[in-house]
């Protein structure tokens, strides 16, 4: 549990951070919060020899409105979040969500920016965003460009972010007014990955579903948006036979890994039962 | 001479003695981060040592290269099993007499075993070296499953014991068989099933699990080469033994070896044996003449050092119609992993596991264990539990509930039915032991009592039938345990470790102005020793216990013991203690006469000093009998205030508890929720309440997490799957559920003060506690057992199973 040795570097702006990045390359690792990152290190399953502290650039940092649109720095903690009246007032999901990663103490140190970037499957913000509709900013050399949280993972630890790209913030669109939003995750216990969970968002519209967004977490190799299982819910009464439907369609999509939260049935399974549950209470909190 | 003119209550209250919630005094120091552990202890010139570990389960190890790691600056030597055999140490005899590899030699028995040891100036250049060893490795079929251990077929593990059919404890049936140890009598037992109206039988597994103390193992090794002495520090509960094995295994003379425990970070039985770590830093501190420091991490603990139980118990249990139980077999198939090193007393290769008849007057039983070879780590130790008792008890109070099924009769029914009862003791049980006393059924009823336990059936029966009609997706189960623990090891005639009797020691000065120290063979690891002695002596000898120092740990100093594991401590060395005081009151009352002028018998005690018979003004208080001891003591007496007992007990004691516990069940998800835990224990004389509150509240928070998830898991292939804690479940404040505790005082009648040991309790009574709830919630379904531990994937499993979700 002892890292390989490294160099670290704490630089004080975004530029200043993504020419360090550029400069090593493939052998320099940005570190957040670093409590996805440390851990690998020590195990020595991630050797980076340069690591470039992001902890010092105050531009990363914060949470702000845009227009129709909520700004999160990258380097913004979970605690940050969960503390925050503008998530509060305008994206609830977001700290309902948080309040289920880890606990206090890491949530003072880890990152949005880092949860998201990290590319585990099990971390919780990923899906959530995908079934925000986030965009990504990212900043490389060659400038800046935005990706969709829902383009953004490939597989396990592989996203779209290049060597030399930093995240600098997550723009997510206000969700649609009277929405009704829920997380529900399933775990062995405080600080563990999800055994599986569902992200919901829905909207009702004379007592008919008018929209839908619905996006599982560490039931494949990436964050899952189940598309169909939204589809199979707008226009519906929110009845059993709907959601029945959209659980089997979000079942489907699932691949889950067994482990010791259990066989990738019993996983697969529980994304259903939690998506039922965020499903109830979502439709219970839209207006 | 007016000291004892205070009112006695006063003066009682003043000495914080037995039965005083006295603040533990550990805690000063432990809170503010100023405790003393291996890890803190830097002597100068300190190189670091760190293990190569296998990645294979079974490989023969076709060659090691170390020379990139010694190339590397820094690394100061790297021993292999080739070096270790210079000095006749490549292998080591294990506590359970069998022998263990110290480093690999020619091959490996288990995933992370111990292949090279790398030292280097620090600690990173040491991991880093780690990665340099070149190891060739050639894969061998894995043996994981004991249950396949003896086919004729299985590949061999112990080459070494290639054609011995006999082991430490008899014969050998099968290359990879250990041993067989049987008790009981197996004719008059089967004549007791054939004419049973009613049996049972089931097989009962209780996983491999792990200690997982939060300091790891460790140690430092000094080896002044110029006085021909070696320090040793580490997290050991037995420090004396320690020093006698490094002496036979070292040849370095007892005299010159010195063992120290610090403070200790828990140890529940994973710190009794003796690991590579420790000789391989015992044999760099020589080589290289350089105290050497090796500090275990977690991944390394939970994989390569001792496990607990992984028993495998097919229980049966023979009963009359009316639910008298007339007798009770057992099996077991015990997977030991690649070396037995089970840390039980010699003479008992499945420990005490004949205590398995438990709380009940069965007449009758035979017990056969067999002992078994496979690919996993070694170990085997008592994880807070006196050697194979928790096993024990969850066979036989899992079984009684499955035979309460089939009699249809209430579970706690069905035990007060059977129950030793008050006027039986000393009672003799089937399997040779006498339990010393006990009162189980008052203790039974004040649980039933107390918890409303005929409300909760019937709760129980709505919920039930709530359930049928949809209205509620959770299952409601109620468990009950009642266990008879068996500890406080114990009687050198029949308990020994390596030849060694297991009494234990105290040693006392008081100092003239009445402040005391007392040294002990024992070593606390978060018990809170140096509050509770000190409360025994502050009783015994009307000294307050805040003027009573108490050490342990350090073998140049206290004197020789067995240490602290098994719930030994009270039992033993607490007696000891008590032995102790009693030679210096006897001796006090001696000096107190010569000064009052009176003859002793003349004198009474009186909390903290003597009076004279009837003329109650007259007086000599501790205080003034401690300053006498150093000026005036009667003529022919030798001055001075010290006494040293060994403690050789006569019997074990026998605490026993009554544990109910409630639960909801979620058919959907298979998970659960705690609603309500009560433990009623009887430990006897109780020395410090809040102790023994605080032990039950430890015990019962590791007997939930092995009832519910914590195993050291393998995959087929021989890999350990649960070495950390991402995957080991260790329970959070959050998940623990909240604790109800109780007592009833039964006093042990062989005990100087009648005090039984708490400390291990709660983990035995309340695994099999927790596991009848979650079978208790679907026994209307004709579930008679669902193997442990109980994870929400595997409840749900079973809810499938039984058609409650898709
Ligand atoms: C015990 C424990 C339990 C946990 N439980 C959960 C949980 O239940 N759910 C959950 O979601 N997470 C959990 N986590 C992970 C935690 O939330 C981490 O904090 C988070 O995954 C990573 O954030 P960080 O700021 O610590 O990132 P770091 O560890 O510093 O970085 C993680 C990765 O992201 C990269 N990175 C970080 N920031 C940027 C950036 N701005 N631009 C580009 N790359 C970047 C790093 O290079 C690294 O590869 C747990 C962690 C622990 C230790």
């Amino acid at each position: 549990m002892i890292p390989g040795s490294f160099d670290y570097h704490r630089p004080k702006t975004v530029d200043e951070a993504v020419a360090l990045l550029g400069q090593y390359g493939e052998e320099a690792r940005a570190i957040a919060g670093g409590h996805s990152l440390i851990p690998m290190m020590k195990l020595r399953l991630a050797a980076p020899e340069h690591l470039i502290d992001l902890g010092k650039i105050e531009a990363l940092r914060g949470i702000s409105r845009d227009g129709d649109t909520i700004v999160i720095g990258a380097t913004t903690t979970q605690a940050e979040l969960i503390a925050s009246p503008v998530i509060a007032s305008n994206l609830p999901i977001l700290i309902e969500t948080a309040m289920l990663i880890a606990d206090p103490q890491i949530r003072y140190v880890g990152t949005v920016g880092g949860n998201v970037a990290n590319g585990d499957p099990g971390n919780d913000m990923p899906a959530l965003m995908q079934c925000l509709g986030a965009d990504y900013v990212l900043k490389g050399a060659s400038g800046e460009r935005s990706v969709a949280a829902r383009d953004f993972y490939e597989a396990a630890y592989f996203t779209a972010l290049e060597d030399g790209e930093l995240l600098t913030s997550i723009r997510i669109p206000l969700p649609p007014a009277g929405c009704g939003w829920a997380y529900e995750k399933l775990k062995r216990k405080v600080g563990d990955y999800a055994t599986a969970a569902a992200a919901v968002m829905l909207k009702l519209h004379g007592g008919a579903c008018s929209f839908a967004s619905i996006a599982l977490t560490n039931v494949g190799d990436t964050p899952l948006l189940a598309a169909e299982a939204a589809e199979a819910l707008v226009g519906s009464s929110l009845d059993k036979s709907a959601i029945d439907a959209a659980v089997a369609a979000a079942e489907a999509i699932t691949n889950p890994a067994s482990d010791g939260r259990g066989p990738a049935e019993y996983r697969t399974r529980m994304a259903g039962v939690m998506l039922r549950r965020a499903i109830a209470r979502a439709k219970n909190r839209a207006a | 001479m007016n000291d004892m003119t205070v009112p006695r209550e006063e003066r009682e209250a003043k000495l914080e003695g037995m039965g005083c919630k006295r603040k533990r005094v550990e805690d000063v120091r432990f809170t503010q981060g100023k405790g003393n552990y291996v890890d803190d202890i830097k002597l100068k010139d300190m190189v670091f040592g760190d293990f190569v570990r296998s990645p294979y389960p079974h490989a023969r190890v076709k060659s090691i290269d170390t020379s990139a790691a010694e190339a590397l600056p820094g690394v100061l030597a790297v021993l292999t099993a080739e070096t270790l055999k210079t000095v006749n140490l490549a292998w080591m005899p294990t506590l359970a007499g069998d022998v263990q590899m110290v480093l690999a030699d020619g091959k490996v028995l288990f995933q992370n075993q111990e292949v090279a040891f790398v030292i280097a100036e620090d600690r990173y250049i040491a991991a880093d070296a780690v990665d340099l060893v070149e190891v060739e490795y050639e894969e061998l079929p894995v043996l994981v499953d004991p249950f396949k251990a003896m086919e004729p077929d299985a590949p061999v593990l112990r080459e070494d014991l290639e054609g011995k059919t006999e082991g430490a404890h008899g014969a050998r049936k099968h290359h990879n068989h250990i041993f067989e140890w049987t008790v009981g009598d197996s004719e008059a037992t089967d004549l007791a099933f054939s004419k049973a109206e009613v049996t049972v039988k089931e097989l009962f597994s209780y996983h491999r699990c792990h200690p997982c103390p939060l300091e790891t193992c460790a140690c430092v090794a000094s080896m002044d080469k110029i006085k021909g002495e070696l320090t040793l520090w580490g997290t050991f509960q037995a420090p004396h033994v320690v020093r006698t094995v490094a002496s036979l295994l070292s040849t370095i003379p007892e005299h010159k070896i010195r063992v120290i425990s610090p403070d200790i970070g828990g140890g529940f039985g994973n710190k009794v044996g003796v690991y590579p770590g420790y000789v391989c830093s015992i044999v760099g501190s020589i080589v290289l003449g350089r105290p050497v420091k090796w500090v275990e991490d977690r991944i390394e603990n939970l994989s390569a050092t001792a496990f607990a139980r992984d028993y495998h118990m097919t229980t049966e249990l023979a009963a009359t119609a009316e639910g008298k139980i007339t007798g009770l077999r057992c099996h077991v198939l015990a997977d030991h992993g690649g070396f037995d090193a089970c840390a039980d007393p010699s003479k008992w290769p499945a420990g005490f596991f004949n205590i398995i008849t438990g709380s009940y007057d069965i007449p009758t039983a035979h017990v056969a264990v067999d002992g078994v070879y496979t690919n996993k780590a070694p170990g085997g130790v008592a994880y807070r539990c006196s050697f194979r008792v928790t096993e024990a008890v969850y066979a036989m109070e899992r079984a009684i509930d499955v035979l309460a099924r089939k009699l249809n009769m209430d579970p706690a029914e069905l035990r007060l039915k059977n129950f030793i009862r008050p006027e039986q003791f000393p009672y003799p049980s089937a399997l040779g032991w006498e339990y010393d006393s006990g009162d189980y059924e008052t203790a039974m009823r004040k649980a039933m009592e107390t918890v409303d336990y005929a409300g909760l059936r019937a709760e129980q029966a709505e919920k039930r039938a709530a359930f049928e009609r949809g209205e509620t997706r959770e299952l409601m189960g109620i468990g009950v345990s009642f266990f008879t623990e068996i500890v406080g090891a114990g009687p050198t005639r029949n308990c020994d470790i390596l030849g060694i009797g297991m009494f234990d020691s105290c040693e006392i000065r008081i100092h003239p102005t009445g402040a005391a120290i007392a040294r002990m063979g024992t070593i606390s690891q978060g018990q809170g020793h140096q509050t509770t002695y000190a409360q025994i002596l502050a009783t015994e000898l009307g000294i307050p216990a805040d003027m009573i120092d108490i050490e342990e740990g350090d073998t140049d100093t206290a004197p020789y013991g067995l240490g602290t594991y098994g719930s030994r401590s009270t039992p033993v060395a607490g007696a000891a203690t008590a032995m102790a005081a009693r030679k210096i009151k006897a001796k006090a009352q001696m000096i107190a006469a010569h000064m009052l002028e009176v003859h002793e018998d003349d004198l009474e005690w009186d909390v903290d000093g003597f009076r004279v018979k009837g003329l109650p003004e007259k007086t000599a208080s501790m205080k003034e009998i401690c300053w006498a001891a150093y000026n005036n003591v009667p003529p022919n007496m030798e001055p001075g205030l010290e006494a040293v007992s060994y403690y050789d007990p006569p019997n074990m004691t026998y605490p026993f508890g009554a544990y109910i516990c409630v639960m909801d069940i979620d058919v959907d998800t298979g998970a659960h929720k705690v609603r309500r835990f009560y433990a009623l224990d009887d430990c006897g004389t109780r020395i410090n309440p809040m102790i023994i509150e605080g032990q039950v509240h430890g015990g019962l928070t590791e007997g939930y997490a092995i009832a519910m998830g914590q195993e050291i898991a393998y995959d087929d292939m021989g890999n350990v799957t649960t070495a950390s804690l991402m995957d080991f479940f260790l329970p959070t404040a959050v998940e623990t559920p909240f604790w109800e505790t109780d007592w009833t005082v039964t006093p042990s009648p062989h005990h100087p003060i009648g005090a039984k040991g708490v400390g291990e309790s709660p983990n035995v009574g309340s695994v099999p506690c927790f596991s009848n709830a979650v079978n208790d919630a679907f026994a209307h379904l004709g579930v008679t057992h669902i193997q442990m531990p109980h994870d929400n994937w595997r409840i749900w499993r079973e809810c499938k199973r039984l058609g409650l979700t898709g």
